[in-house]
């Protein structure tokens, strides 16, 4: 099973090229500045002379490493995290040295100054750089909404034009249960185009499930047979919306679909030990006429499974001799009212 | 193909699907003159009932289990005078791009009546979709030969196939049960089956996993190897250019 936490948030450099990100290294820069002045100052009225001092070589060396950066943004983006972080303060420090260099000769003096500020600068640059990851990683969850929405599940097309055929088949010989099917169709449909981002109930799932199949049936007949063994399903967890629902549309693509016999489909339910089994079972055969399609339904799963319960929750799949399963374990969250 | 009614034959297999079609040519009746002689579940239900009845045009659903629309369409261009085929589909983006490359008709389920009534019109006048079309098509080779005798067509499991043998026109295709010969070439029959089967001779290739041993026969000072195959009875040789397949194969 391939590792749970590959869509952790990952450190990265702030983009230099973001106006927003300069303004607030501008900002918060100048007020290191002004902290340091009144510092550095005896009393508070002479901290303004001493500003003065401080920004004629803070100004230059800021808008210049600023407009260094920006130029070689790209570049420290394809850099590994840390070697990015010590490239911009090597980039930052060899800056205050030339500069340093430029205003004050190369003197004794100069070598005094330089190593205050050769201390003082990556301090400054560390700081700021730690604090535009940590800004990242707090704005990470709103990129995991995104990316939730995105993952809704969806529907093959194949089902779908499959199904409104065989409803139209239905029409003039048995028009209540054309009704049925559409009714079921529409209900599934509400569903998959709806706002999937909250858990709800797997007793509504499950309903979910029994419409999908009911109108599967409806073209496919007696090659679908359908086990349900959800007797002792804890009625009230929550899982995520259309979790078991695409597995089982898998199911029929690649289980049933392909042969002639009929084959059955075995549908599991129950808690354990404060987690939740959904154990999906479907005939397989190796010839494999069908293949394809079915690892996207599945890697959408799990990554929807990650975002709502992280690593508690895992999801594997065993191919047997003539069979294939799924098994989905999720932690028993309850619903408050229900 | 008789000029005057049209004789139907629907291949799907799923139920709702051809009494969909049904309803749909019924539609059409007032407009052209026509006859369903048969419906099928699937390819080789289909093949049965071409033996029996004669069809003019069969309305062929493309996603079929054990063998789809694609294959049958293969193995219907063997028959002397192969029925016309629309295929029919729900949902295959790889398969119309296909059908549109290779003009070949086909409907879009849920199907409507002015675009069945219009293949049905134009099936009179429209060309066979060629084999090699058909081949191109199929992501995988076919898991059945077929021979044609006396307007029927044989299909043959490439799994029961012991050995395949080049003949003048022919290839002899060597089961358990018996011998069919196949309008085919050997060379391609190898490239669409490399795993499948091995070249012993410039005239023969062997099922892999039909070959039970070998054996060294000497006449004349000269020595050749023969195959041994499960099945029958049958030893073949062994060409002295792919001796080395004995060493090969003899090893697993």
């Amino acid at each position: 099973m391939p590792s749970i936490n590959q869509n952790a948030y990952t450190s990265a450099l702030p983009n230099f090229r973001n106006l927003g990100i300069l303004l607030r290294i501008l900002l918060i820069v100048n007020l290191c500045g002004i902290g340091a002045a009144v510092l550095r100052a005896p009393t508070l009225a002479a901290a303004w002379e001493e500003l003065i001092g401080i920004s004629a070589v803070l100004q230059p060396l800021l808008i210049v490493s600023l407009l260094v950066l920006v130029v070689l943004s790209r570049a420290l983006q394809r850099l590994p995290y840390f070697l990015g972080v010590a490239a911009v303060i090597a980039i930052v420090l060899v800056l205050t040295g030339l500069l340093t260099v430029f205003m004050f000769g190369s003197g004794r003096e100069t070598v005094g100054v330089f190593e205050r500020y050769a201390v003082l600068v990556p301090l400054t640059t560390g700081m700021l750089l730690a604090y535009f990851n940590l800004r990242g990683r707090a704005l990470s969850p709103a990129l995991a909404e995104a990316r939730l929405q995105a993952l809704q599940a969806r529907i093959r097309p194949h089902f779908l034009y499959n199904s409104i055929n065989a409803v139209l088949s239905l029409i003039r010989q048995e028009p209540r249960r054309a009704e049925t099917a559409l009714e079921d169709l529409a209900d599934l449909f509400r569903v998959v185009m709806g706002d999937n981002r909250e858990l709800s109930p797997i007793s509504r799932e499950i309903e979910l499930c029994r419409q999908y199949l009911e109108i599967e049936q409806l073209r496919l007949g007696d090659r679908l047979r359908v086990a349900w063994r959800v007797d002792n399903m804890p009625r009230d967890a929550l899982v995520p919306p259309l979790v078991l629902q695409p597995l089982l549309e898998n199911a029929v693509y690649h289980g049933i679909e392909p042969r002639v016999e009929p084959g059955e489909i075995s549908i599991d339910i129950y808690a354990a030990r404060n987690q939740v089994h959904a154990v999906l079972r479907n005939p397989y055969s190796h010839d494999g006429t069908h293949h394809g399609g079915n690892k996207m339904a599945l890697n959408n799963i799990r990554e929807r499974l990650q975002l709502h319960f992280d690593a508690e929750a895992t999801l594997e799949t065993r191919v047997g001799e003539d069979t294939y399963q799924v098994h989905i374990i999720v932690p028993y969250v309850k619903a408050k009212a229900l | 193909m008789s000029e005057g009614v049209l004789r139907i034959l629907i291949v799907d297999d799923e139920a709702p699907a051809r009494a969909r079609l049904r309803d749909v040519l019924a539609d059409c009746a007032a407009e052209v003159a026509f006859r369903i002689v048969g419906e099928a579940a699937t390819a080789r239900a289909a093949l049965e009932l071409l033996g029996s009845v004669g069809a003019d045009l069969i309305l062929l659903d493309v996603r079929m289990p054990e063998m789809d629309g694609i294959e049958l369409a293969q193995h219907l261009q063997k028959l002397p005078e192969p029925p016309a085929i629309v295929f029919t589909t729900a949902y295959d983006a790889y398969a119309i791009r296909a059908f549109e490359v290779h003009a070949i008709d086909y409907l879009l389920k849920p199907i409507r009546t002015a675009r069945l009534l219009d293949a049905l019109e134009r099936v009179r006048s429209a060309h066979a979709p060629t084999v090699q079309a058909l081949r191109d098509m199929s992501a995988r080779a076919p898991a059945f030969l077929s021979a044609q005798e006396r307007g029927r067509i044989h299909l043959i499991p490439v799994d029961e196939v012991i050995y395949l043998k080049a003949e003048l026109k022919y290839v002899t295709v060597r089961t358990a049960e018996r011998e069919y010969l196949i309008e085919d070439a050997l060379a391609r029959l190898e490239q669409e089956y490399p795993d499948h089967f091995v070249r012993v001779h410039r005239n023969c290739l062997i099922a892999r996993t039909a070959i039970r041993g070998f054996e060294r026969k000497s006449a004349d000072g000269e020595s050749q190897w023969l195959v041994l195959v499960n099945g029958c009875e049958e030893k073949i040789a062994i060409s002295r250019r792919q001796h080395h397949i004995v060493r090969e194969l003899g090893r697993q």
